[in-house]
Order: C-alpha cells, then sequence, then structure tokens
C-alpha cells in the first residue's frame, strides 16, 4: 500500500470557467453551479482554507463573489493582471504554508503550467474535476474537528486583504517562450462571422474604437474588395485559445486604414495587441503605405490608447488622412492614430502565420 | 509648498523605479538598460508602468507623452516625471 497522499490545506481557484461558468469580463452574470457550491462548502467544514487567483478586475470579481453569496470562503484572494505563479507564492507565504500543501485548480492549461513551471510542488487540477475533489484523498482529512469551520476566520483575522490591482509582474519571456505560441492570421470567412461579430460586442477594453459591426456589415466588408476582415487564432503546446482578435483594414493609395482591432482579455498577457501592431506596421512598411488606425476614447480602453502609442502611432496630421471616407455622423468621436510605417522585427514569443495583405486586385 | 517632497530629484526616482522594476521583472535595470529590447512589450506592462508612474508621482501622462521612448529606461521615465511634476511641489 502506498501512503495516502500529503493533505491538501489550501485551495487556490481560478474564477473564470473554473468556479462559475462564463467570464466575468464578457458576462456579468456568471453562474455558480451547484457542485461547485457544495465543494466549497464541504471542503471549508473540512477545515481546509480556500483562495483565488483569478486575472480580472479586483471590484468587480468581488462583487461578484459577494452576490452569490460565496465571497467568505476566500481568504488573501488574488485578483489582478499578474502571473498565477505569483498569486499562488504569495498565498502560501502569507499563509505560512509549504507549496506542497497548496492545491491550484484552473481551466486553461497555460495557467497550471505557468504555475506548475514556477512551483512544481504546487498540485494542479483541471476543472472539470472540481466536482470531484472532495472524494480525493489528499482533501479528505481523518478527522474533522469542530473548528474545523472556524478555521478561514482565524487566518483571515490575521491578513490584510491586498487589493492587487496595482500589483503586476513584467512579462516573463522565457516563460511565453516554452509555450510555443503560434499566432495565425487569417482572412474571415462566413463561418467566421459569428465568432467575429461576438469579439466585437465582448472586448471592452481591448477595442480601440467600441464601434459594433453587425453580421450584414461584416458580409458585406468581406465581399468588398478594398477591404480585408481578419481573424485572429491563437494556439499554443496545450491546444488552441480560440478566436482571439479581429482586425477590419481598408485599402487606399497610400494608406492602410485600421477601422477596428480588438483582442479578446484572455490572452492580454501573451502581448498580442502589441504582436499585431507590430505585425501589421513591419506589413504597411513591406507596401510602402502610411497607417491610420480608428480610435475612440472609452473609459475602459486605456490600455488600447497606450497600446497605439507605444507603437509609434501618434494623432498627428498627415496628408494621407485626407483621402480617407468620412461618413460624418458615424464617425462621432473618433480620432485618428497615425504611423508612418517601418520594418519591425518579428516578435521573440510566437511564431505568427498570416496572409500577404493589400487590396484584392494587387495581392501577390 | 514646504514640505520636502521625496520625489522632487532624480536619484530618488530614478531608486524608485529601479526598486519598482525589480519587484515587477525580477531583475534589477541599470538606469541606461533599455527596457524594451526583448519584443514582449505587453500592453498590460505598459500600462501598468504607466498607472505606477501617475499614482506615485502624482502626475497625468496622456497623448504624445504615451509616446515608448519616455518609457524605454529609468532615466528617461525619470525626466518624463520630472518634466511632469508641477515647478511649484518641487520647491
Amino acid at each position: 500500500m502506498s501512503e495516502a497522499p500529503a493533505l491538501v490545506k489550501c485551495l487556490i481557484w481560478d474564477l473564470d470557467n473554473t468556479l462559475w461558468r462564463g467570464t466575468l469580463l464578457e458576462d456579468s452574470d456568471v453562474a455558480l453551479p451547484d457542485e461547485i457550491r457544495r465543494t466549497i462548502t464541504e471542503l471549508d467544514a473540512r477545515g481546509i482554507l480556500q483562495s483565488v487567483a483569478s486575472k480580472n478586475d479586483h471590484d468587480h470579481a468581488w462583487q461578484r463573489l459577494e452576490a452569490l453569496g460565496i465571497a467568505d470562503y476566500f481568504v488573501l484572494p488574488q485578483i489582478g493582471w499578474h502571473p498565477k505563479s505569483r498569486s499562488v507564492a504569495e498565498i502560501a507565504e502569507q499563509m505560512n504554508f509549504a507549496l506542497s500543501a497548496i492545491a491550484f485548480i484552473d481551466d486553461q492549461p497555460a495557467e497550471r503550467a505557468e504555475v506548475a513551471y514556477h512551483h512544481p510542488q504546487v498540485r494542479c487540477y483541471d476543472a472539470a474535476r472540481a466536482a470531484d475533489l472532495t472524494g480525493l484523498p489528499e482533501f479528505s482529512p481523518a478527522v474533522v474537528t469542530v473548528d474545523a469551520a472556524r478555521r478561514r476566520d482565524m487566518y483571515r483575522a490575521g491578513f490584510r486583504r491586498t487589493a492587487e490591482r496595482e500589483s503586476f509582474t513584467g512579462p516573463d519571456e522565457e516563460f511565453l517562450r516554452s509555450l510555443d505560441l503560434v499566432m495565425e492570421i487569417k482572412r474571415a470567412d462566413e463561418a467566421d462571422l459569428s465568432r467575429v461579430e461576438e469579439l466585437t460586442l465582448r472586448t471592452s477594453q481591448m477595442n480601440a474604437t467600441g464601434v459594433y459591426y453587425s453580421d450584414a456589415d461584416l458580409r458585406a466588408l468581406i465581399a468588398d474588395p478594398g477591404h480585408d476582415v481578419l481573424t485572429v487564432t491563437l494556439t499554443d503546446r496545450f491546444g488552441p485559445h480560440g478566436a482571439v482578435g479581429v482586425l477590419l483594414l481598408g485599402y487606399h493609395e497610400p494608406v492602410w486604414h485600421l477601422k477596428l482591432l480588438a483582442t479578446s482579455c484572455r490572452v492580454v498577457s501573451f502581448g498580442a495587441g502589441s504582436v499585431l501592431l507590430n505585425w501589421l506596421t513591419d506589413a504597411a512598411a513591406g507596401a510602402g503605405v502610411h497607417l491610420a488606425a480608428d480610435f475612440r476614447q472609452t473609459d475602459r480602453n486605456r490600455m488600447m490608447e497606450i497600446a497605439y502609442r507605444f507603437a509609434g502611432f501618434t494623432g498627428d496630421a498627415c496628408d494621407c488622412l485626407d483621402g480617407l471616407p468620412d461618413t460624418g455622423s458615424d464617425r462621432t468621436g473618433i480620432e485618428f492614430r497615425h504611423l508612418v510605417a517601418g520594418p519591425r522585427p518579428a516578435p521573440t514569443t510566437m511564431r505568427i502565420a498570416a496572409p500577404v495583405l493589400g487590396p484584392a486586385g494587387a495581392r501577390p | 509648498m514646504t514640505a520636502a517632497n521625496p520625489h522632487a530629484d532624480g536619484p530618488a526616482i530614478e531608486k524608485e523605479l529601479t526598486v519598482f522594476l525589480a519587484g515587477r521583472t525580477g531583475s534589477e535595470p541599470t538606469p541606461d538598460q533599455d527596457l524594451f529590447t526583448t519584443g514582449v512589450i505587453t500592453s498590460m506592462f505598459a500600462l501598468q508602468l504607466v498607472v505606477h508612474l501617475e499614482d506615485e508621482y502624482d502626475i497625468e501622462i496622456v497623448g504624445p507623452e504615451l509616446s515608448m521612448d519616455h518609457f524605454r529606461s529609468v532615466r528617461t521615465m525619470t525626466a518624463l516625471v520630472q518634466r511632469l511634476t508641477p515647478a511649484g511641489r518641487d520647491a
């Protein structure tokens, strides 16, 4: 007989598509399945502490946990945009637990890998196993004392909850390289349209204009030889991340007009937006054209403004902008961000597969 | 204002930024080290840099000031902070 595995003292939950169904940034009404609620209360009754490591807006996510009536079960929640390996280390350190006493559950293989890469002692579980955890020996203490359920209150008394919005660890290039990321950019076909429409609806933080393009708009643009609708998918060694971005490009003689750039919040930490702007700039340089991007400031897309500015786009005037269509009221609040494109080096963290850009008649 | 502003002088700003970056990236940059040579500038990292400077030094960084060249190194960020800090506060 092998020995029973060491007990888990603290289970750290991912939120989106692990604890609750859905992605909070895309759907504020994410639901908590009954079996997850049962798992949380049962682990708590057994004296196993629980915490959260989630990439989300802290206040938004915490309010949702409170609304679901389960916020009190979690101590030292780490909700922010830093790598989860750091959240896990932070929780372990503040609880004064060895990493080998920590378990982590997340639906994303890349997130589990990121934690395992930095902390091989942490036991990682796929979200699909959430409802089964209470049946595993490592979550089943031989003796459950009546004090067990009070344990979290004891721990909590000693903790100061820290909002993690401000703390962030810079990109870990070494880890990103280990993921074998491949970005594929392709011309959208009819089958992609619903996903494109959905992305334009749901990407409030990483959408340059907040303009909504309907299915009919997109169909017309796909058929127009002077336009391209491009979809972006990302894959790593664990499998696909699916459709993560969309670009809408209008071709004019001296300038390519980027009418829309939106990327999913799921791939923000991979630098997907900057990689796309970098690639597009290089392609425009190759074609000898300027770039003009539509930008409309919203209260949620400052990250996008910074991405454009850091990529070299400015608000400066240029003759090339005069020839771009001005459709009046449709463009309310939309400004141009302009760039004289120059060649850019390929990204070091991912490979890009993409078509040659240009109006339909001019493609090689 | 008569109270000494701990952020008013360059060396203090450089020191604070070096500590901030060391905590975020795991290694301590030299003042002139180019932070963006690796090609992994995620928009998230850029946003965090901007927000940190704004909160820590009570400045607003908007429009053309958001050029990446201003954020390229500890030295250039220090210069940006000093330039955007109202003169009255430095006295």
